[in-house]
This record gives C-alpha cells, structure tokens and sequence, in this order.
C-alpha cells in the first residue's frame, strides 16, 4: 500500500454529515421543513425527526441522555458488545410491556386550537378565543411542555440544571457554565454504523442500507413492538400511534438518491450543513465500537473511516461494487474533509458505542463572547488561545458531549478553528501572514485557507456533494444478501416500478407507509376486494391468461 | 343426531377454520402494513406494565394447556402411567391459575382502555368486536375448568378432545361434541367465534411473534432495490 494503510478489509459507504454549531442560530427552520415533508401527519403530530436544542438542556425527549434510564446503545459485557437493554432473550421477554419506553409525557402531549370558537362562540363581552385541544384524546388541555420547551434556556434554571450532561460536571462548573453560555444542538438520526435500533428490532424491520449507510424502517415489516425506541440513544425513532409503526428520519433518502441535500440541509438558514460520502472499513466497526476506554472511541471510529485519495482503497471500492462516481465523491467529500482531514469535527455521544455518523464542529463562539464579554479582544490570538485553555467548563461540557468526557480532541479542535480566526484576521488587517499560528494547530497556511474556505465561503455544490444512487452488484462482496431477494418472491417489487411515475402522494391521516423504499410499482395483478362493488368480472380477480394476447 | 348440530361441530369448524387462514393470507398480502400489536403503551404504561404482561403470559400458559388437553389422547398418558387424579389435579391448578391470570390480566387491560382517554381514543372498531369476544372465551373456559372440581366431572378428554382430534381426520365425530355440557359448547362457539375475527383485528399480531430474532445477527444490512412493495392505497383493516 503507498500510504502504508492496512489492506481495507470490507469497503462500504455511507452518507455522511456534518453541523458546524457555531453558525447555528437556533431558528428551527430545519424542525419545521423536516416535519412539513415527513411527519405532518395524524400519529407523528409529536415527531421530530429533526429537533434544535438548546445546550445546556434538557433535550428532546426531555433527559434522553440518560441512559441508566433509558438503557439505549450498546455496552460492553464481558468484552461483548450487548444491547445495554439487553440481549435478545431479554428483549423478547419485554416484548408485552416494554420497560425502557418514554410515555408521551417525556415528550408532549401534542394539541392544536379550537379555532372554530374563534366564529362560532355566541355573542358575549369577551373577545373568544381558540382554547388548546389535545390531539391525541381532542379534551381541552393545559399545555405545559413542548418540543423545545426549554428553547434558549426558557422553562428556569429548574429545566437546566436537570440536562443529564450538565449533571456529570461539577455543581459549581454548573453555576459559572449556566453564566458562561449556550448554544443550539440541531439533531437529526446518527444513521449509525453500528446501529442498535436495528440491533433491538425483533422482526428484522430495521436495516441499514448497503448502498448508503441510510437506516430505514421497513414499514411492512414493522410490527409494533416498538423496543427500537428504547434501543435508540438518541432517541431518533419514534412510535407512531396511529398507524402503531416505528418511524424514524430516513436522511430523505429520495432526495439523496437523486444527489439532492436533505430538506434540513436544503433549508438551513445558518448553511452549516454539510452532506458527503464517507468510505470506511465495516470489518473494522465491531472492533473499533468494542473498545474498552470510552475515551479511545472517537479514535477508534476514525479508524474505521478509509481515505479515498488512497488508490489501494479506490480499488478496494470499485472491487467491492462501489461505483466510481462515489470514490471521486469520497474524494471531494466535505465530510471527510471536515472529519479526517482537519480534525475539528466530533461524534455526538460516542460512548453509546453505535458509531454515529453525524457529526459537529464544536462552538467557538461562545468562547470568543466570554472572553469580550470580559473586556478583552476575542479574536486576538494570544487571548483566544489561552482562553479555550481557562475555559474549563465549556470544554468539559463540549467534551461530555462530543468525547466522552475527553477534552483534549475538543480543544484541539477549537483551537484549529481559533487558528483560522486569527489567520483570517491578519489576512483582513493586511497584516503579515504568521505561519506560526497554523503551525501551532498542527495544519500548514494553506489546509487553514482551505478550512476557511469550506467553513465559511463554500457554495451549495461544495457543502453538498452526493453522487446519485446505485445498487450494489448482487454477489460482490458488500452484499450480504436479503432473504427476500427471491423475483416474484415476498417483498420483491416490479424492479421498473422505481422509473414509473410514482403514486399520488397519501391524504393526511390514511394509513400508507411513508418509510419503506420508494417506488410507484402498480398492484400487478392484485386486486382490493374491499372496494369491489360486486358488479362485474374486476381485473385482476382471476390470473391472467397465457400466450399472445 | 340433528342438523343443528352437524352443522354447528361438522361444519362450523372448517368454516371458522378457513376464514382464518385465508383471512390471514389475504390480509397478509393485502394489508401488511396493518400487521402489528398497534402498541398503546406510548400512552399508558402503568397499567400495561402489570395487565399486558399478566395476560400474555397467563394466554400462553392457557395455550399449552389446550394443546396437552385436546391433542394428546387420554390413550397416551395412561400408557405412560401417569394417574388420573395428577392429570386432573395439574390441569385444575396450572389451567385454572392461567386461566385466572389471564382474565385478570383482560379485566386491567379492558379497565384501562375504558378510563384512559388516550387509550380510549385510540380503540378501534375491530377491538370493540374483539374484547367481549375474547372476554367471553376466556369466561367460559374458566367455567370449564370450574366444572372439573365437580364430585363426577364430565371427562372433556373423552367427548371435546375427541371431537376436537376428529376434526383433523376430516371425520368429525359430531357426536362426541353434542354430549358436551353447554359450558363446553358456548365455549367452542365463542372461540370459533374469536377465530374469525382473528385476521381482521389486531391479534394478527399474534402470528407475527418474532422467534426468529433468536437466532438472526443484531445488524441487518439491505440492498436498496430490495425493499418491499410499497403499501397500496387501502382502507385500514382492523
Ligand atoms: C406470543 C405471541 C404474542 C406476543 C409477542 C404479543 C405481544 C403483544 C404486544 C407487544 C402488545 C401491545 C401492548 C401495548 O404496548 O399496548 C399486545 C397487545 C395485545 N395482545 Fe398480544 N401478543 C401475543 C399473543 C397474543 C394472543 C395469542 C392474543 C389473544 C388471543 C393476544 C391478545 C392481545 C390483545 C387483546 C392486546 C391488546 C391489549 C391492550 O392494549 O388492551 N396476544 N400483544
Ligand atoms: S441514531 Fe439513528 S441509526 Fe443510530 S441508533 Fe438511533 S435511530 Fe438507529
Ligand atoms: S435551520 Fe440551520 S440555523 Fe436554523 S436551527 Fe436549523 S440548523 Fe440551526
């Protein structure tokens, strides 16, 4: 191998990304889009596959990081990586009453208004008003939480100081911090490498795609057990009611496949999202998801990532059926830029152990606020620097978040992006270029340019670069096969139907699937007996005939 | 031997047999998206968590007891010398403790479907066919049971389980049913009932258990193309 790599063992690919939560200014424009496409339907009113919380928070569902409640991810027994709600025999004995379950209460109850008071209420000295109703039993209701009830730091300190992270520093890291600063947390599903939504899913409902990394539901096969949302650490799978299925963000896997960004991203005010292809080595995953410091697992998750300028893995790629076009992809990726290659982005929660697959530049800002706040020049190079070093707090919070704890990634993180700043700064003063700054930070003059560049010029086609579908080869070595894979056979599907037009798009509040893969195939051949007004022989009641029509 | 009763343990059977399995597979391949448990607990958990596992569990017990009572022969366990009073003293303490269980189990999970109004609002037409239905058989059958504590019980292994392992022959021996006490006809009614309701009610979910995931590996991967059919564009079953 040129770069001395290790031979990569099984090369997969997945749609990866990228927040950078500095620009983030919490406007929920991305919640609001995402749940306008997905889940403005009757039984997801509470669904939010995307949510922006504030940090320090509570989150959405409120305290669903604590997972000695809610046992989601996975844990090492005995050197095994386990479900930590348990292995299969324990789940299956869960199954009539799951006790890792959060009630609507630990989300909301979602309501709407009674606006038909607004014109109908008779007529009287007060002006009516549009009392809230419950949408899941229609009485009238006190609304007393939401999706983002605690939205910059509302609700008192109260709803802070109950944020799981926080309660993990100190109790005066958590006064000073409470003073110090806040930011937004837009999360969407991790579509993790190694999933444990999937992990839990007893009928096999959930999968990851072999093509993409995308983890999607299988809504015909979805049998309500709903142990997904428990196993899920993040919580990104929600039961949906109404149709008594497990939903969950599907990285608008449409929109992906015709090389388009996610509606969030698409939608985004701050353009802090970036979209990319990540190759990586899944015999690798199991190893690297099982190490036992939780510390070492941001470490070992950017083992498992494959670099694509690589020509050993370019071949390793193209041999294990991954198109061209997604290696030069690979290449250009953002992601990976913004991962591997100058190091300032981070998991979320690596410690849940399932290798989440979006990830966030950490905040600076809030670093360069403190410090003028205090009177001095945030963006002096001096200041800066021995800032993200006094500000203790921040980076122990930051590293609860991204690291499991360990703040040396994200200071060295932080720093690189203070070494840009202040790079930058010189450029704008016409002061002299100081390749100091950068070699500091471990990066040359240029890969800082190049970072500025991406960070915060780059143009729609450089935030997002995402090659158009394929389908693996069946028989290469990614493909591990699919029992229903059978022409003809249960779940096979029409393979033209997918270039057909697709069906008219389901009235709110009907029963159809929004999650399984697309495809406007007919009904070949069957027939809805319910809708059969009994008159006449309908198509499609007997088989057709054989032979030259 | 009347019509009526030829026509109710001869012919009865075959139809309530056959309205669930070809309900079932129609349903299986028409509505599978409507296949599942339609899960309540996101709005109730207390009273779930005690009813919901109480009655499973108590089902599966009652289950079992059926398929000792009815499919093995009194023929058999006397060959294997096991004496009449065990098998009656067993089938009274573990059937009737089941079949207790599970009726209790109902009473909550029926309890909190009435006073939850989340619950409530969430029951469907197809539940409120299938509750009384249900309740009824499990009712019955524990009057069955109660029966055998009688001073010279009726022997359900020589008439209903006769009956019962005629209808597999395709020779059912009428007969054996219309000697029964009524408690063990109600009984087979209401669950020939229950079984034609069976394909079009949520207790599909019952066909669906996932044994299988015993033995599959955590993480399942997929081809793109290989998912299945979308769902058409159908009224909700159940
Ligand atoms: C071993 C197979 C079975 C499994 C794994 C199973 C599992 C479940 C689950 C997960 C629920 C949903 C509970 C909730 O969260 O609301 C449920 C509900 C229910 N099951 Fe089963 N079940 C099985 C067999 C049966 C059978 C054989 C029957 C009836 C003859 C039955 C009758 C019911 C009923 C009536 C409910 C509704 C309970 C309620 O919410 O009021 N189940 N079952
Ligand atoms: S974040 Fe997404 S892929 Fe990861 S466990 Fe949760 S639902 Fe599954
Ligand atoms: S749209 Fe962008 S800026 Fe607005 S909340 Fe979402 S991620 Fe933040």
């Amino acid at each position: 191998m040129p770069r001395g790599e290790a031979t990569p063992g099984r090369v997969m690919a997945q749609v990866a990304m990228v927040m950078n939560l500095d620009k983030c200014i919490g406007c929920h424009t991305c919640s609001v889009t995402c749940k306008q496409t997905w889940t403005n339907r009757t039984g997801t009113e509470y669904a939010w596959f995307n949510n922006v919380e504030t940090r320090p928070g509570q989150g959405y569902p409120r305290r669903y990081e604590d997972q000695d409640r809610w046992r989601g991810g996975w844990e090492l027994k005995r050197g095994r990586l386990v479900p930590r709600s348990g292995g299969r025999a324990r789940r299956l004995a869960r199954l009539f009453a799951n006790p890792e379950l959060p009630t609507l209460d630990d989300y909301y109850e979602p309501w709407t208004y009674d606006y038909a008071n607004l014109t109908q209420a008779p007529l009287g000295d007060d002006l009516p008003t549009a009392p809230p109703r419950s949408q899941i039993d229609g009485r009238a209701m006190a609304i007393s939480a939401g999706p983002n009830w605690d939205d910059d730091l509302g609700g008192g300190p109260g709803h802070t100081a109950a944020d799981p992270v926080l309660e993990k520093i100190s109790d005066q890291v958590r006064l000073e911090y409470e003073q110090a600063f806040m930011f937004y947390l837009p999360r969407i599903c991790e579509h993790c490498l190694n999933p444990s939504c999937v992990a839990v899913c007893p009928s096999g409902a959930m999968y990851k795609r072999i093509e993409d990394g995308i983890v999607l539901v299988d809504q015909d096969r979805c049998r309500g057990w709903r142990m997904c949302v428990s196993g899920c650490p993040y919580k990104k799978v929600y039961f949906n009611h109404a149709t008594g299925k497990a939903e969950k963000c599907t990285l608008c896997y449409p929109r992906i496949e015709a090389g388009e960004p996610t509606v969030c991203s698409e939608t985004c005010v701050g353009r802090l999202r970036y979209l990319g292809v990540i190759l990586y080595d899944a015999d690798r995953v199991g190893e690297a998801a099982s190490v036992e410091d939780e510390q070492g697992l941001y470490e070992a998750q950017l083992g498992c990532f494959l670099d694509p300028a690589d020509p050993g893995v370019a071949r390793a790629a193209e041999e294990a059926g991954i198109p061209h076009d997604w290696v030069t992809a690979a290449r250009e990726s953002p992601v990976h830029a913004l991962i591997s290659r100058y190091r300032v982005a981070l998991p979320l929660h690596p410690e849940y152990r399932t290798m989440p697959m979006v990830w966030y530049v950490p905040p600076l800002s809030p670093v360069v606020d403190a410090l003028t706040r205090t009177g001095h020049d945030g963006e002096a190079p001096e200041s800066l620097f021995g800032a993200i070093d006094t500000l203790r707090i921040p980076l122990a919070y930051l590293a609860e978040l991204f690291t499991a704890g360990d703040t040396e990634p994200v200071e060295a993180a932080l720093c690189r992006l203070a070494a840009m700043r202040t790079t930058m700064r010189r450029v704008n003063l016409g002061q002299e270029p100081d390749p100091d700054i950068a070699r500091s930070v471990g990066m040359t003059e240029e890969e800082i340019h190049a970072m500025y560049r991406l960070l915060a010029l780059a143009k729609y086609e450089e935030r997002y670069v995402i090659p158009t579908s394929y389908t693996a080869e069946h028989g290469s070595p990614v493909d591990t096969g699919c029992s229903l894979e059978e022409a003809g056979g249960p779940g096979m599907y029409d393979p033209d139907g997918f270039h057909t037009a697709p069906a008219a798009p389901p009235a709110p509040g009907t029963a159809t699937a929004p999650a399984t893969d697309p495809s406007g195939a007919s009904l070949a051949g069957r027939l809805n007996l319910l809708n059969w007004d009994g008159r006449g022989r309908p198509d499609g009641l007997f088989p057709r005939q054989e032979g030259p029509a | 031997m009347n019509h009526l009763h030829t026509a109710l343990w001869g012919v009865l059977p075959y139809l309530a047999f056959t309205l669930l399995v070809a309900g079932t597979a129609w349903r299986y391949r028409y509505d599978r998206f409507g296949f599942t448990t339609r899960s309540s607990q996101l709005h109730e958990h207390r009273l779930l968590s005690i009813g919901g596992p109480l009655f499973h569990a108590g089902l599966l017990f009652v289950l079992a007891g059926h398929v000792v009572g009815l499919v093995v022969p009194k023929s058999l366990t006397e060959r294997m010398h096991v004496p009449e009073w065990l098998y009656h003293l067993n089938a009274l303490a573990v059937g009737g403790t089941a079949g207790l269980a599970t009726v209790a189990g109902l009473a909550i999970l029926v309890h909190r479907r009435l006073r939850s109004p989340a619950v409530r609002a969430a029951t469907s037409r197809s539940d409120l066919a299938v509750y009384p239905v249900l309740a009824a058989v499990l009712v019955c059958g524990l009057a069955a049971t109660a029966t055998t504590l009688e001073a010279h019980p009726y022997d359900y292994r020589e008439g209903v389980a006769v009956w019962f392992r005629s209808l597999f022959t395709l020779d059912p021996d009428v007969a054996a049913m219309a000697h029964a006490p009524f408690v063990y006809q109600l009984h087979a009614l209401l669950a020939m009932a229950l079984f034609t309701l069976w394909p079009f009610s949520r207790l599909v979910h019952a066909f669906t258990a996932p044994v299988a995931y015993l033995a599959r590996p955590y993480i399942v991967y997929r081809h793109r193309g290989s998912g299945t059919r979308p769902a058409p564009q159908h009224r909700r079953i159940g």
